[in-house]
């Protein structure tokens, strides 16, 4: 009997331990094979080269044009969730009723369920040809309309997450601004949302992470050429397209231009974990204020 | 105060309830315009032979067959493997591990798996599965890189569920002399069972929509057999439609529209079914 519960014990341990051991493999995977690559190519050339072409005759390791695409759209995707995820928030923590808050967030976050390769279809056949309509000179593939795009799927991100964090504020404070003949709207901005700033930040650090790290939009709306600009009607290049265009092509594997994808991806890791860490202590240091 | 000061405090406040709607119904409408928009393109190619068919390089006689047969044994596979993984870690987390600085670090650690873009999880799954363990780009492959991506769901919704269960329940059942795993198996995770099967339907559409990952082991293979073996090549549906999408052609694109209205009914009706059974649970659950 005991040994029958020991022996399920360990079972259980290593099944959490895989959780670890994942995490190692990943690491190694990223840093053994970079290694490969940054022993032909200098860490200098690699975050300084304006140009990154290794799959040209005439070859350029710099990474800046791919992150300057995941910025980009990233950029753009942000612009249009945190407002509108902000405002929804606030709209039903303050002003819907509970059942109407209950009812529309679990539909809000069907937004976040739709595989991503469907908004791709989306970007790509409905929503850039009708910005082509308004916008002059805006190429068929480009930064701009995939960023729109996945702007509208991290929205639940952060209107969830905020208004978790803002129904987290205990009734109290709301009744005491109230009390004072404060509106629901200097509730609000003034109250509220400064006491669950925490937790609305933590929200848009990981609806930023999401979007950085998000691949079928980008692959199939933003298109395949890495470039240095800021203007969102040009096409471009991010990381994680790049990867997916090297997995798709023929390169032939351990050779130089095939170890690009593990660099590429360890400059994705390291924001994306950056950016996770940041939100999880935030979470842990804040969590507990009004308990 | 004065009086219309008050009343534009009063205005404005108005005023942001119907920013408030307005932001609401463009997100939704959103949602709404993609539906109509690929119903509206894919509606008509819907047809037996489109879901019976086998792949084809003529945009009217390819099917889905093989698509949709590699789609269902890639998710049988990896719910094998994922499931029984993440409720048992997730039980270990809870109600079996100290809380101390290891704890603490497994903590992080799942938190910041969730949060691991999936392409990564793809190059992870190239080298340790498709080269290292030689599995190839085999249905086995994918369903290992699949069950990686959605254990941290599964772990953190069994964790979640695990501690909605009152304690006293534990108690009770500790009085009349149950061990722990007795305890665990017979009172906890039936109580937990509601919020656990919501983690997982949510953990299975998250895999059925996944693309990134499965093109980076190398899933883009014109496949023309649907796979009898877990070490067969294999095609999914988001594969076939990323490879349809990406044709010039537009007798493809509609065929992409009409897989994508496949995959979409199917994630959407699995999100329904977790929310109803959420809802439900959590009415038992509060006791």
């Amino acid at each position: 009997m005991r040994a029958k519960e020991k022996m399920i014990e360990l079972v259980m341990l290593l099944c959490s331990l895989l959780t670890v051991v994942t995490t190692a493999a990943i690491i190694f995977v990223l840093v053994k094979d970079s290694i490969g690559f940054f022993r032909e190519v200098s860490i200098g050339e690699f975050l300084t080269d304006t140009q990154w072409t290794p799959l040209f005759s005439e070859k350029h390791f710099g990474i800046l044009p791919l992150l300057c695409g995941t910025l980009l759209t990233t950029f753009i995707a942000i612009l249009v969730a945190v407002p509108l995820g902000l405002i929804i928030a606030i709209y039903l923590n303050e002003y819907a009723s509970r059942k109407i808050s209950g009812t529309l967030k679990p539909v809000l976050e069907t937004l976040a369920a739709v595989p991503t390769v469907i908004y791709g279809f989306f970007a790509l056949q409905f929503v850039t040809p009708l910005l082509q309509e308004v916008i002059h000179g805006l190429a068929g593939f480009n930064a701009l309309s995939p960023g729109l795009v996945m702007g509208i799927m991290i929205i639940p991100y952060i209107s969830s997450l905020s208004e978790d964090a803002l129904r987290a504020v205990p009734q109290s404070l709301r009744e005491a601004s109230y009390g004072m003949g404060a509106t629901r709207l200097q509730t609000a901005l003034k109250v509220l949302v400064p006491a669950a700033s925490s937790g609305i930040i933590v929200s848009v650090i990981l609806a930023i992470s999401r979007a950085l790290g998000e691949t079928m939009i980008v692959a199939i709306a933003a298109g395949q050429e890495p470039k240095l600009t800021a203007d969102p009607r040009e096409s471009v290049e991010t990381i994680t397209t790049y990867i997916v265009q090297v997995s798709l092509g023929d390169v032939p594997q351990d050779s130089l231009e095939y170890n690009t994808i593990f660099a590429a991806g360890m400059t994705l890791f390291v924001f994306t974990f950056l950016l996770n860490n940041i939100s999880f202590w935030l979470r842990k240091k804040y969590q507990n204020r009004y308990e | 105060m004065k009086r219309g000061n008050s009343n534009l405090l009063t205005l404005k406040d108005s005023a942001f309830k119907y920013l408030g709607i307005t932001c609401l119904v463009i997100a939704l409408s959103v949602l709404a315009l993609l539906i109509w928009d690929i119903f509206s393109r894919g509606l008509l190619r819907l047809n037996w032979s489109f879901l019976s068919n086998l792949p084809s390089r003529h945009a009217e006689k390819a099917g889905i067959r093989t698509a949709l047969a590699g789609m269902i044994s890639l998710l049988l596979f990896t719910i094998m493997v994922a499931v029984p993984i993440g409720i048992m870690a997730g039980i270990y987390l809870e109600e079996y591990g100290r809380k101390n600085w290891f704890a603490k670090f497994v903590e992080i650690n799942i938190s910041n798996l969730a949060g691991v873009p999936s392409v990564i999880y793809g190059i992870l799954g190239l080298q340790v599965f498709v080269r290292t363990a030689e599995l190839g780009n085999s249905l086995i492959a994918g369903a290992f890189t699949l069950a990686l991506l959605i254990l941290p769901i599964i772990i953190v919704a069994t964790r979640e569920a695990i501690r909605a269960v009152p304690s006293s329940l534990r108690d009770a059942s500790y009085g009349m002399g149950a061990t722990k795993w007795q305890t665990t198996r017979r009172v906890v995770l039936p109580s937990a069972m509601g919020g656990i099967l919501t983690g997982i339907i949510l953990a299975i559409s998250r895999a059925i929509g996944e693309t990134a990952p499965l093109l980076v082991i190398g899933a883009l293979a014109y496949v023309p057999f649907i796979p009898e073996g877990p070490k067969d090549q294999f095609t999914t549906l988001p594969i076939q439609v990323f490879n349809w999408t990406t044709r010039p052609q537009a007798t493809f694109i509609v065929n992409a529209a009409a897989g994508i209205i496949i995959l979409l009914t199917v994630t959407l009706i699995l999100n329904s079914i977790a929310i109803y059974i959420r809802g439900r649970w959590y009415k038992k659950i509060s006791y």
